[in-house]
This record gives C-alpha cells, sequence and structure tokens, in this order.
C-alpha cells in the first residue's frame, strides 16, 4: 500500500501543489480556498464539467438507443429476454475500473474506450425497465386498442410506448446517474471530465481540487436526478395520482 | 496516467503470466479488498436493516427510505471518496464512510419496501392469532420480505465489491493499488489484477444470487427475480 502511494508521490514531484494563485490559504492546504477555486473555474473546473456532461449524454443516448431495441425484440420475442438479461447484468457487474483497463488494448487509451465501458453500464437498467414498463401496461388496455382496431405498431406507439414512460424514465434517470459517477473514473483512462482534478488532487493531496471537483460531481449527479424527475413528471400527468406511496 | 496502450493479444497473454508469476500477490491483495468489502458490509447492515424493517413495519417514512436513498444512490463513489479526501484525509476510514455511504441506499430501500409490501391479511392474521408486534415482524413479515431484502444486500455487495476497487486511491489497500499503478505493475499486471477482480466480483454475485434462492420460502420461489439487482425497476425507483 504505502509502497504504491510512495512511488506515485515521488513521480509527481510537488508535495504541495504549485499552481499558482491562492496564496496562504494553498501553501496551508486548508480544507477549501475560494480564491484558488475561482481562479481556476475558467480553465479547469469548467471545462472539465462540460467533458463530463458530454461524456454522460452520449453514453445515454447511445446506452438508450441499444436499449430500446433489444427491448422492443425481447417484449416481442419473450425467448430473446433473458440472454440479454444475462449479458447486461455481466457487463453491469465487472467493476468499472477494471472494465476501462480490459479495454485499453483492444480500443486504446480513447474516448472510445470511455465510452464503450460507460454504455454498457447503462444496458441493464435500461433495458429492464423498458420491459418492465410495456409488460406493465393492463391487459385490458392492450384489449380495448385492439378492439378498437389498432394494428399491433399503433398499439405499441399510441398505447403501450406512453404507458411505459413513467418506467423508461426511471431507468434513465438511474442509468444517467450512474454513468456521471463512473465517468469520473474514465479520468484515468482519458483526462477528461471531473474526475480528472480529483486524480490529479490525489498525489499532491491538495483540498480544495479534491472538494472542489467532488462537490461538482456530486451536485451535477443530484440536478441530472432532479431533472429526469421533474421530466417525468410533466411527460406523465394521468400517473401522477395513480402511484401510491 | 502514461500508459504504452498498444494493442493486442499479446497484452492479455502477458497478463496471464503475471497471474501465475504473481498468485500471492494478488491472492494478499484480495484478501485485502475482500476484509474492507465486508467491513462495510457489515457496518451497512447493522445500520440500514434495523431501520429499514422498522420503518416498513409500521409503514412510515416511504419518502426517508425511498426517496433519500435515492438521492444518496445518486452520489458518485469518486466523488464521495474524493470529499473524503479532503476532509478526513487518506485512509481507511475515508474509503469505509464511502463504501458505507454507497451500500446503505439499496439495502434499507429494499429491506422497507420488502416489508412495506407484505400483504395486510398475513399480519392481520398473526395478529388475530394473538402475537406481538415483534413476532408479526420477526415471524411473519420478515420470513415473507427475505428474498427482496437479500436482494438488496446482493446489490451493495456487488457495488461494494466493484467500488472497493477504488479504495486503492485513498489509501485503502486492495486490488485497485495494482490497476491504478501502471507504473509499477506495468500493462500485464494491471490486466491481470483487472481481470482478478472481475471474477471477484462476479462470483460474489453468483454466490449471493444462490443464497438469495436458498433464503426464499418455497411457495415464493416460482417468482425469484433473474439476474442481477432488482432495486432498479420502476417501482422503487420514483
Amino acid at each position: 500500500m504505502t509502497a504504491a502511494l510512495g512511488t506515485k508521490v515521488a513521480a509527481a514531484a510537488p508535495v504541495i501543489p504549485n499552481f499558482g494563485g491562492g496564496g496562504t490559504c494553498v501553501r496551508q492546504n486548508k480544507l477549501f480556498c475560494w480564491d484558488w477555486f475561482s481562479a481556476h473555474w475558467g480553465d479547469t473546473f469548467q471545462p472539465a464539467l462540460l467533458d463530463h456532461i458530454k461524456l454522460t449524454l452520449i453514453a445515454v443516448g447511445i446506452g438508450f438507443a441499444i436499449s430500446f431495441v433489444a427491448a422492443l425484440v425481447a417484449y416481442r420475442f419473450a425467448r430473446f429476454e433473458t440472454p440479454f438479461s444475462v449479458f447486461s447484468g455481466i457487463l453491469y457487474t465487472i467493476p468499472s475500473a477494471a472494465l476501462f483497463q480490459l479495454l485499453v488494448p483492444v480500443t486504446g487509451l480513447t474516448t472510445t474506450t470511455v465510452e464503450i465501458a460507460l454504455v454498457s453500464y447503462t444496458l441493464l437498467i435500461l433495458f429492464r425497465n423498458i420491459v418492465v414498463g410495456l409488460r406493465g401496461v393492463p391487459e385490458d388496455v392492450r384489449e380495448a386498442a385492439r378492439g378498437m382496431g389498432l394494428t399491433r405498431r399503433q398499439t405499441l406507439l399510441r398505447v403501450e410506448l406512453p404507458l411505459a414512460v413513467p418506467a423508461i424514465l426511471a431507468g434513465v434517470q438511474v442509468a444517467t446517474v450512474t454513468v456521471i459517477s463512473l465517468a469520473t473514473i474514465a479520468a484515468f483512462i482519458v483526462d477528461q471530465g471531473l474526475g480528472s482534478p480529483i486524480f490529479k488532487a490525489i498525489p499532491t493531496t491538495f483540498n480544495t481540487e479534491f472538494i472542489a471537483a467532488g462537490a461538482l460531481t456530486t451536485g451535477l449527479a443530484l440536478a441530472a436526478y432532479l431533472l429526469i424527475a421533474v421530466a417525468q413528471r410533466l411527460l406523465t400527468p394521468w400517473a401522477r395520482r395513480a402511484r401510491p406511496a | 496516467m502514461g500508459q504504452e496502450g498498444e494493442a493486442g493479444v499479446n497484452d492479455f497473454t502477458d497478463a496471464f503470466k503475471f497471474m501465475g508469476d504473481n498468485t500471492d500477490l494478488l491472492v494478499s491483495k484480495t484478501g485485502e479488498q475482500l476484509q474492507l468489502c465486508g467491513a462495510a458490509i457489515g457496518i451497512s447492515l447493522l445500520i440500514a436493516i434495523p431501520l429499514g424493517l422498522w420503518l416498513g413495519h409500521i409503514h412510515r417514512g416511504a419518502w426517508l427510505a425511498i426517496n433519500v436513498s435515492n438521492m444518496g444512490r445518486a452520489l458518485p463513489s469518486l466523488a464521495v471518496i474524493a470529499i473524503g479526501l479532503g476532509i478526513l484525509g487518506l485512509g481507511f476510514v475515508n474509503v469505509m464512510v464511502a463504501l458505507i455511504v454507497l451500500a446503505v441506499p439499496p439495502i434499507l430501500t429494499n429491506a422497507y419496501v420488502a416489508i412495506d409490501g407484505v400483504e395486510g391479511d398475513a399480519v392481520e392474521a398473526a395478529r388475530g392469532m394473538g402475537m406481538n408486534p415483534l413476532q408479526v415482524l420477526l415471524r411473519v413479515e420478515l420470513p415473507l420480505a427475505l428474498p427482496l431484502l437479500f436482494a438488496g444486500i446482493r446489490t451493495a455487495a456487488v457495488y461494494v465489491v466493484a467500488t472497493g476497487t477504488l479504495a486503492a486511491e485513498a489509501g485503502g489497500g486492495g486490488l485497485g493499488e495494482i490497476i491504478f499503478n501502471q507504473a509499477s505493475y506495468r500493462l500485464a499486471g494491471v490486466l491481470a489484477a483487472a481481470m482478478w477482480v472481475t471474477a471477484l466480483a462476479l462470483l460474489v454475485e453468483g454466490a449471493l444470487a444462490l443464497v438469495q434462492r436458498l433464503v426464499t420460502p418455497a411457495g415464493l420461489r416460482r417468482r425469484a427475480p433473474a439476474v442481477g439487482p432488482v432495486v432498479e425497476t420502476a417501482g422503487t425507483t420514483t
């Protein structure tokens, strides 16, 4: 343990961070130096935050597209459900730090590596929630649709999918928050996102940088969580009174 | 962070060679990681199970058990570790706190939802037989809630084993020490440890899935949930 940390500290020479600005607060490595943070918002934290959002949106977008198609197939042909569940379940279980590294020999130290890993963590959650949402449509409703003369495709598009929206968005919510969390670890592979200042602060144990990056990541995750919760309420006014507890 | 990153199958061949040459190292790091994770899950169980059972039993605090818990799940673990590094510094305590923050929400939510969801008729029948509240909880609600409750523990355990890998960054030891230290162990070592920790996570998940089946009362077994964490379904997430 100490040996591993030792080599890192040695490799990253200055123990007292030499980032300039901040004065005594930074030199004494106090808990949080507001001056340093505001001085480095523009060159460090803002770009990291934007990169983080971009990484997340791409991963959730691609993950949703794959899961959506897979879920529709599994909904129509039930025998595909278990294989895809098991496959995405295994991907989900692989520790992220390991998955990123295992992809390096294949796709290199690239954004592609990061996105493949991030997408793979969204599949289980999105797939399962879409299938559960579609399955949750009451049989009466489906029958009424058939009775009205809707074709299978019309039933899916006009009845089943809209009713599945709450479950689907619940999946998107969990997937998004998960990706925001895991994207911090991606900084170990590609110097992007809010994980980057965290990893950079480790050898120097610079408190301000830890706390700023940690708080920004946490804030981003909570903001995404609440935003999707609000979207869910707005998109499904009919579900509001039906939901118990 | 500087890695040579040449693509190829050779990297994996080297990784297996590393595994053969350094089995002792990998085993001892696995031991460290399991100790850390075991302790974190143990403490989380002590916090979350009594609270979840009690809230579920009195059918109160759904907001706390579900929403606060979901918010807790939204906290990125590396960010929690980072904030902990700022406040607590490097070490075991910091990592422990982060892992507990991660493990409590799924256990608490599932314990609450499981007990809260036990059929009212069963509880009423038990009360009619003259059971006191504690007996109702322990003899009726708990056995019926066990599968769902255990699913929460399983989810938490898999999260904790996966995140325990990050513990190395905060001085907590474990296999992450190899994964995050390419300078000392080279790509072969990093890949070997990555495969090792993957196998460990899958093993923990598989073993707990088995235990979950065993603790499920025979009458409920047909409805046992499939692979992977089950808390993420529609009902509990909103």
